[in-house]
């Protein structure tokens, strides 16, 4: 165990704020207080670092039980608002995924597609409270007579709807550019050929997994902002990777830890979760995530100050090598430089656009800041952390980190 | 009197033309220009309102055709909704007027329809449904 000068529990931090009297203060704000009071001084005077992201986040999706009918349905087909969902489970639990276009969609027969409506629209609609429509078929049993089912449903009337992301939250992610002749469509956003525009999708220095490299304090039962609501980690997400190679920092020079988070559906505010169509791409829902960092300790200070000049993305072409699996990165590139508005690639400039909201990211961030303050939100003390370390057996995921 | 909005598209060679000159002495018509992008050595893009007499007006559409000017209707308005758009940016790269710009402090995108030529580059493209096209 490491000697700090400074040494806070969970415990001590949740007093304070169950008093009103935590400091907390978001992953920007950091920054200056640890310049101006050193690193243990930071750490003695705030308790709490709150940060925030919001993009796309495709490995997402809601857990939803419709209830049960008269007379009753074990369902093995279900749409929602002709989206399906996935309903290998009991009666009438289905899992709906944000990726899932509508059934009736064009796809990328005429290309690009729009994928006008999918998963995460449908959640979206249901958290803004709209009705849904819901058709249901079933083979029918003794016991399950019924083979079809229509109705409306809305969000208040479901017993539970949860949202359960298997991988959320990507401590780093590439920078996107497409060096062939062509125009091409990617989850990154349309990218222009010969290296037109360049696309990255972190909140940079405000990004949760970046305040905490090793993770520290994020684990089994983080307590978290999850969609305008309350959430928690519930493990490791997908494709953890904490093995990916790091700079002198510390950092990850690639997308290397993921979350799985969940959280009540129907206490979430449609701002925070919203539909996404990525033309010629597909569907998806972007998610607003914000994570509090507990100021244990004087090193927890030290990686929340490092600042977007010290944050690299990996530059990788969606031209030729993403598509053929190459693993090839073109270089790095800072997101104080990202967030200027241009790099240099090859000697040309190249203007560099976020598909992360930034806007809504610290919106996420100083909200939680708010909940904390005001004594409404108490830290979850992990039961167990985020593996941290290298051996981890895992498939190779072939480079490929979407 | 007859009046029609268009779009006309001038090839690189004959941007430094005086084509607009000549639709106002020639053809007797009113030319409101709406709004233009001309680049050297690139494809021109000009909104225009017509205005004036019905056949010289047609006569004016084949002067335009035979110069090689690609003319196009008006298809409608770039609408820009605020309220949907999680300034996500992904519209500013493909928007070639920077009607669709990128506060770089702030990180808010905005809509400046004064600079917009209509070439629909950004319809599609915004994850979030923020951009449409209003017909007229
Ligand atoms: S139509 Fe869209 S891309 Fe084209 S100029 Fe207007 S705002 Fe820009
Ligand atoms: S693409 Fe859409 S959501 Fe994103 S900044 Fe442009 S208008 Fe806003």
């Amino acid at each position: 165990m490491a000697n700090f000068q400074v040494n806070k529990t969970y415990q001590e931090i949740n007093d304070k704020i169950k008093r009103g009297q935590a400091v907390v203060v978001t992953a920007e704000e950091i920054i200056d207080i640890v310049r101006k009071k050193g690193e243990a001084g930071a750490a003695r005077t705030v308790d709490v670092v709150t940060t925030g992201t919001f993009s796309p986040m495709c490995s997402s999706g809601a857990i939803i039980n419709f209830g049960h009918t008269k007379p009753p349905i074990k369902a093995s087909k279900v749409w929602l608002n002709q989206v399906p969902a996935y309903a290998g489970l009991a009666a009438v639990d289905i899992y709906l995924g944000a990726t899932e276009p509508a059934e009736d969609d064009p796809l990328n027969k005429v290309y690009p597609g729009e994928f006008k409506y999918g998963g995460g629209h449908v959640i979206q609609d249901l958290v803004a409270g709209k009705s849904v429509r819901l058709v249901a078929e079933a083979y029918g049993t003794d016991c399950y007579p019924n083979k079809h089912v229509e109705k409306d449903i809305t969000l208040k009337q479901l017993l539970n709807a949860v949202l359960f992301n298997p991988r959320n939250c990507y401590q780093n992610y590439n920078c996107a550019v497409n060096l062939s002749n062509r125009t091409i469509y990617t989850y990154m956003g349309p990218l222009r050929p010969r290296a037109g525009n360049a696309n990255f999708c972190t909140a940079g220095q405000l990004s949760p997994l970046f305040n905490d490299p090793y993770y520290r304090t994020i684990g089994i039962g983080t307590r978290i902002f999850l969609g305008g609501g309350v959430g928690y980690v519930v493990f490791p997400g997908s494709q953890h990777n904490p093995a990916k190679p790091r700079g002198d920092n510390g950092i990850p020079l690639g997308p290397a830890g993921t979350l799985m988070v969940i959280g009540d559906l129907k206490k979430m505010n449609s701002r925070f979760l919203v539909g996404v169509s990525l033309l010629g791409y597909g569907c998806s829902l972007s998610v607003g995530l914000g994570i509090p960092i507990p100021m244990l300790n004087e090193e927890i200070a030290h990686f929340c100050a490092i600042t977007d000049e010290h944050l690299l993305a990996p530059i990788v072409d969606y031209g030729h090598d993403y598509p053929a699996g190459t693993g090839r990165i073109l270089g790095h590139v800072s997101y104080a430089q990202l967030k200027s508005g241009s790099m240099t690639l090859d000697g040309k400039e190249v203007a560099t656009v976020p598909l992360s909201s930034l806007v809504r990211a610290r919106e996420v961030a100083g909200i939680l800041k708010d909940w904390i303050a005001q004594g409404r939100f108490l830290l979850g003390e992990p039961v167990e952390l985020l593996p941290a370390d290298g051996d981890i057996d895992c498939i190779h995921t072939a480079s490929r980190d979407s | 009197m007859a009046k029609k909005k268009v779009v006309l598209n001038f090839p690189p060679h004959l941007i430094d033309q005086p084509i607009t000159y000549r639709l106002v002495k020639d053809y007797d018509l009113v030319v409101n220009i709406l709004r233009a992008r001309i680049t050297p050595r690139e494809w021109g893009r000009m909104v225009v309102e017509l205005n004036g007499n019905g056949s010289r007006l047609d006569e004016a559409m084949n002067f335009l055709a035979d110069l090689g000017v690609v003319v196009e209707p008006l298809a409608g308005e770039i609408q820009w909704q605020e309220e949907r758009c999680i300034h996500c940016t992904a519209c500013v790269a493909p928007c070639p007027t920077h009607a669709l710009d990128l506060d770089r402090v702030a990180m808010t995108v905005a809509f400046d329809r004064e600079r917009c030529i209509a070439c629909e580059l950004c319809l599609n493209v915004c994850p979030y449904r923020a951009i449409e096209m209003a017909f007229e």
